[in-house]
């Protein structure tokens, strides 16, 4: 008698093999799996492997091994850098995913004149380029000719340092959240229409208000969205560069070389010439953020199953 | 500099508009005899706008040599091409628009190629110091291309309005800056832009400040000497006394200028045509004067901004690169066109002292004769001033630290420390051995 583990000899490995129509998918997957290969695994290899050594004006190349990683250890540019974005995300993240829902479900419930021209507005902001955007706002927080500060002149109060030191986490916060509240409602909105009708129906059969179906049915259905929207934004946030390192051209002596990692890893590349270091810094980078989602998508879970 | 507003590269934006409709009205050479027997290709960076207008001539004075113009970026970009190509040991072009401050940072990776066989017979032709910017002994590592004397660029409505005399030396500009601010709580004489590494540089360096100095792989790291802290503690008590801002070279201190908020701007030999550009309703009140000076006895300015053509190294035709690097710069017909065309301010002593030049009148200027001041200003820079091998490092360094002092983590005095402790620590990690 065979044992019941026998059967997986050799007739499973050619079954593993795949062929004729099991190899369709591996060649629809292909092209995405040579970019995948050639832009993010070879550079990924590569960084890792420069981030091993240690380039110097005078001397050339020595083998470092660990002494990059170790140094971003007590790199206080790299911590402080990551301390504001901490401060940034624990305000900003749950005020835009808060906004996006709220903006959902109102276009959701269908009661509102020119629907089509509030989602397109809201969405506008995500298509507009980075370069116009900082121009945009550039000069709406200007402290001198800005339209805040020309109406706070108007009236005679003080003009609002919109650029200052202090008020720069929020404004470069103000900006991702114009930039990406329409695309999230937008995310939850799609969410929120796969909800079949008649779960509407039925509760509002069983006697359920508007409040209790938003509350008991549509959030509780939406709550998958929100956990990968903000996966999404811790990811965002940890890896911020585009608006502070455009906003710098406003506020060059608040916005310094190292005001994120990512402004940090690259000031490193371009005016230190120390890719090694910038490499190291990547990786780590890395790490935080798979940490931080980790431990959220953890978090999470348990709440879940609570 | 990074995403600093870089204000020489604006200028050149600008000026593509002004050039506008200008004709290419370009002279009929007759061609010199061309270096090269057989074709040969070479690759030109540049961010000049309308350069193809004098590489043109070139070609048509050179017919076996042909010439792809690339603009691979302004500035900041193109070094960061530059250097990635240096890396990869490929794409890189065969003359390359270098400015003058990062030289030494690109001859410390070996990058350029010594064209002195070819280009010390045009030394005399250019000023004293621009040469000595790009040469070593018999040594030439780039040719002068377009420079940037130090002056003062005022409003003479507003001074005259509240009975201020032109300031000559810092203590009148001290005097002056107050005096202004407390006339008009809306106008302060100068916005200081130490957010700019190439700004603040020249202020220094006409105080007499000398960071580095260099032998071999030694450096002597002087920073905070007393020179800069003299300097810090002057712009120090004029900020403290709200004398004067300090917000950096952003669009609003452009309309800053047009409205009158600032009465002056410490600006360079290319800043006349940009400020043309960018403050037109203020067109005819402003005039142009010598910097103010630290002692009354003397006579001393500095360079902001200016670039050279440079060989690279890796060329495979070095004679007809540095032909390239030459002609460009050299060429009477072709140097003129960089005055009328793209206005750079030239480094050629012929034009600096060619009545057409330095008379040039224009209505922005109240038909001052501008160039004049800013060609007394070239003839008497400290030509006693090196650049670090790593100014990249250096002007960014020197931009977190005095943006952070402004920012109140200490007095700009605090910065120079700080500057000089990143600077002398990022020298010895790179393998320099440092000196105090």
């Amino acid at each position: 008698m065979r044992s019941p583990v026998e059967p997986k000899s050799a007739g499973a490995w050619r079954s593993q093999i795949p062929t004729g129509k099991a190899l369709v998918p591996y060649l629809l997957l292909a092209p995405f799996g040579c970019l995948f290969a050639v832009f993010i695994v070879a550079p990924l290899v590569y960084a890792f492997y420069i981030s091993l050594f240690r380039d110097t004006l005078v001397g050339g190349r020595q083998f470092a091994g660990a002494a990059n990683y170790l140094r971003v250890m007590s790199d206080d540019k790299f911590w402080a850098g990551l301390g504001n974005l901490f401060l940034f995300g624990i305000v900003q993240v749950p005020v835009m995913l808060g906004l996006a829902t709220l903006l959902a479900l109102v276009l959701d419930r269908g009661q509102l004149y020119g629907e089509a021209l509030f989602r397109l507005g809201l969405f506008l902001p995500y298509a507009v380029p980075g370069v116009i955007a900082a121009l945009i706002w550039g000069y709406v927080y200007g402290p001198v000719f800005g339209p805040f500060a020309q109406l706070a002149e108007a009236i005679d109060v003080p003009a609002p340092e919109l650029l200052s030191r202090e008020a720069m986490l929020f404004s470069i916060a103000n900006i991702v959240t114009w930039e990406f509240l329409g695309y999230y409602m937008i995310i939850f909105y799609a969410a929120l229409k796969a909800i079949p009708p008649h779960l509407l129906e039925a509760a509002l059969l069983d006697g359920a208000s508007r409040w209790q179906f938003v509350r008991y049915i549509q959030l509780p259905l939406l709550r998958p969205m929100i956990l990968l929207a903000i996966v999404f934004s811790i990811n965002g946030t940890l890896q911020l560069f585009n608006e502070p390192y455009l906003m710098r051209v406003h506020a060059p002596t608040v916005i310094d070389s190292s005001y994120t990692p990512n402004l940090y890893a690259y000031s490193l590349t371009t005016a230190n010439q120390q890719y090694n270091y910038a490499a190291a810094i990547s990786f780590v980078l890395g790490a935080v953020i798979a940490c931080a989602s980790y431990l959220f998508i953890l978090v999470s879970g348990r709440r879940r199953r609570r | 500099m990074g995403p600093d507003l870089d204000i020489r590269l604006r200028r050149l934006d600008r000026r593509r508009f002004l050039i506008g409709a200008a004709g290419v009205a370009t002279a009929n050479l007759i061609a010199p005899a061309a270096v090269a027997q057989e074709k040969v290709k070479l690759v030109l960076w540049s961010w000049l706008p309308d350069f193809q207008l004098q590489v043109d001539m070139f070609r048509r004075a050179h017919p076996n040599i042909e010439v792809e113009l690339v603009n691979a970026g302004q500035g900041t970009p193109q070094y960061a091409n530059l250097r990635a190509g240096l890396r990869a040991g490929s794409g890189l072009p065969d003359v390359v628009n270098m400015e003058f401050q990062f030289i030494s940072s690109f001859r410390q990776t070996d990058a350029f190629l010594d064209i002195g066989q070819w280009a010390n017979m045009h030394k005399d032709k250019f000023t004293a110091d621009s040469w000595q910017q790009v040469s070593e002994g018999d040594a030439v590592y780039a040719m002068p291309w377009d420079s940037g004397p130090m002056a003062m660029i005022y409003r003479e409505d507003i001074l005259q309005k509240h009975g201020i005399a032109v300031p000559k030396t810092w203590a009148e500009f001290a005097d002056a800056a107050v005096r202004l601010h407390a006339a008009d709580a809306n106008v302060y004489l100068t916005n200081a832009t130490f957010s700019d590494g190439g700004w603040t540089n020249a202020l220094l360096w006409q105080a007499g400040w000398r960071p580095v100095r260099r032998n071999g792989t030694e450096l002597t790291i002087r920073i905070n000497d007393s020179v800069a802290k003299n300097f810090a503690a002057y712009w120090q008590a004029l900020l403290d006394k709200g004398a004067v801002e300090a917000r950096g070279i952003t669009t609003e201190w452009f309309t800053g200028l047009d409205q009158g908020r600032y009465a002056s701007w410490l600006g360079a030999g290319w800043g006349p045509v940009f400020l043309a550009g960018v403050a037109k309703n203020s067109s005819g009140k402003w005039r142009a004067a010598d910097l103010p000076q630290w002692s009354e006895d003397e006579f001393v300015t500095s360079n902001w901004g200016g670039s050279t053509l440079a060989v690279m190294k890796t060329t495979q035709h070095p004679a007809e690169a540095a032909e390239l690097a030459t002609w460009l710069t050299t060429d009477p017909e072709a140097t003129k066109l960089y005055t009328t065309k793209q206005f750079l301010f030239p480094t050629l002593t012929e034009i600096l002292e060619s009545e057409a030049f330095a008379r040039h009148r224009s209505e922005f200027y109240g038909n001052q004769a501008v160039n004049e001041v800013f060609v007394k200003s070239s003839k008497a820079v400290d030509l006693d001033f090196e650049w670090s091998p790593f100014q990249e490092f250096f002007y960014q360094s020197m931009s977190d630290e005095l943006g952070a002092s402004l920012g109140g983590k200490g007095t700009l005095g605090d910065a120079f420390d700080r500057i000089q402790a990143s600077v002398a620590a990022y020298a010895e990690e790179q393998g320099f051995t440092v000196l105090h």
